[in-house]
């Protein structure tokens, strides 16, 4: 499998949150992101609750994309460490907080990620995997599908497309065919089949500077060219826009493409999207245990309005009701049918 | 301005701009197109690389940067696409030849 160099292993400018935040706020748009919620009577944009506490395990991954938000890679090196592990947990367990979703990077390369999916089990809060699928295939890490479905997690899949040069053109060569013999093992344990209870859905990113197709059309697609090509079967298709941050980002200045990207994020505006936006059901802590309002702010090194706050110091009432940070490149979230890491809001 | 070429990517989005000498009838233009690329008979899709096609058939390059964008958006992928501008060629090319019927029309009138 090809593996390319990180941002920051290329000690390249936009490895940084602050550039790329300067970068995005260079960007001339005929309205600023407050307009637009200001226009759909949503600002200041407020949290309503905590229902997905999502943890970054950390930034390493044994891919990286080219669209990848998190500037993952196999040269990264920051990673959880246990106490801000074992307080993640603490609060999970003092909380109702119904949904524990656990990203990355690869989360399965961290050395507590057995304990995390099982202790998140027997707390019985519903589990999320955000899974490479390749990660998998790796000799240390074959235990994990069997070990997902043992404890119940549902995984969230990536798969830009359903042929392998698009998936290969994003993700690397050789991944397609590793994803494909993923999702089969996935499959022979009861993933993704009416009755066995364990969820399998998979997460398309557009190839490319575009937006993303209808949902529930790609879904139709998926299901279809899947099942007849390879035999795979999954419960949901989840279309997610490309974030232009970090190697997306990159990527974009790289081809001229980055003001008529975000201007057509812009321009797709929807305010119903907009009020549906995932950060304000949803908690992100990041592998030094800072709080975000989602993982693309984490990224960018964007913490809560107001302060740096830390999982340490988790109050409830202050983070249900908290204003939401914004930037740019929340047009990411809220253009056409909108975008979350449960796909499509509208 | 830049004169250098005739056509600019950047012109594109002044699309609007031509609303401001007949108002009425760039809104009428508007609304039509809006429910022309509706979900219908036809699908959002299909309609994307019909539109995909004919662009290449009347050569617009405005046309076939937005089309390429929405054929794209509508999920399709790029050997759709290409079999799409195939049938646009196809029929500019048959158009061409089956104009050879014309051709020994005339020649019959004219020979012995």
């Amino acid at each position: 499998m090809a593996v390319l160099p990180t941002l920051q292993k290329q000690r390249h400018p936009l490895a940084s949150g602050e550039a790329q935040r300067r970068r995005l706020a260079g960007i001339a748009l005929s309205h600023s992101f407050e307009e637009a919620l200001d226009t759909a009577g949503l600002y200041p944009l407020r949290a309503t609750g905590i229902e997905v506490l999502q943890v970054n395990l950390g930034k390493k991954c044994n891919q990286t994309c080219h669209h990848c938000h998190v500037d993952a890679g196999p040269d990264r090196t920051e990673t959880m460490p246990t106490e801000i592990l074992d307080t993640c947990l603490r609060v999970l367990a003092a909380s109702d907080i119904p949904t524990l979703d656990v990203t990355g990077g690869a989360p399965e390369l961290h050395p507590g990620f057995r304990r995390i999916i099982e202790e998140g089990a027997r707390l019985g809060r519903h589990l999320i995997d955000r899974c490479n699928l390749t990660v998998t295939r790796l000799p240390n890490y074959r235990y994990v599908p069997s070990f997902l479905a043992d404890h119940g997690v549902e995984v969230v899949a990536s798969l830009p497309y359903f042929q392998a040069r698009q998936t290969d053109a994003q993700r690397g060569e050789g991944v397609f065919e590793e994803s494909i013999a993923a999702l089969r093992e996935f499959n022979a344990l009861g993933y993704g089949r009416a009755g066995s209870g364990l969820i399998l859905d998979l997460v398309t990113n557009p190839v490319g500077a575009f937006l993303p197709p209808a949902q529930a059309a790609a879904e139709r697609d998926w299901r279809r060219e899947l099942e007849r090509r390879h035999g795979i079967v999954f419960n949901r298709l989840y279309t997610i826009t490309n974030m232009p941050i970090s190697r997306f980002l990159e990527h974009l200045d790289a081809k001229g493409q980055t003001e008529a990207y975000v201007s057509r994020l812009a321009q797709a505006f929807n305010p119903d999207a907009a009020a549906r936006v995932m950060c304000r059901s949803t908690l992100s802590v990041g592998w030094d245990g800072t709080l975000y309002d989602c993982d693309f702010n984490q990224m960018l090194d964007l913490p809560l309005a107001g302060k740096r706050r830390h999982i340490r110091d988790f109050d409830r009432p202050e983070l249900d009701g908290r204003t939401i940070a914004l930037g740019p490149h929340c047009f990411g979230c809220t253009a056409g049918a909108g975008s979350s890491c449960g796909g499509a809001v509208v | 301005m830049n004169h250098e070429h005739y056509y600019h990517s950047t012109d594109l989005p002044r699309f609007s701009e031509i609303g401001q000498g007949a108002p009425e009838l760039w809104d009428k233009f508007r609304a039509w197109y809006g429910a022309v690329f509706a979900e219908g008979a036809l699908s959002a899709r299909e309609k994307a690389l019909i539109a995909l096609a004919v662009a290449h058939a009347v050569q617009c390059p405005y046309c076939i940067d937005a089309y390429v964008t929405a054929a794209l958006e509508q999920g399709s992928n790029e050997e759709q696409m290409t079999e799409a501008v195939h049938v646009a060629a196809a029929i500019r090319g048959g158009s061409s030849l089956v104009h050879g019927v014309q051709m020994r029309n005339h020649l019959e009138r004219l020979g012995m």
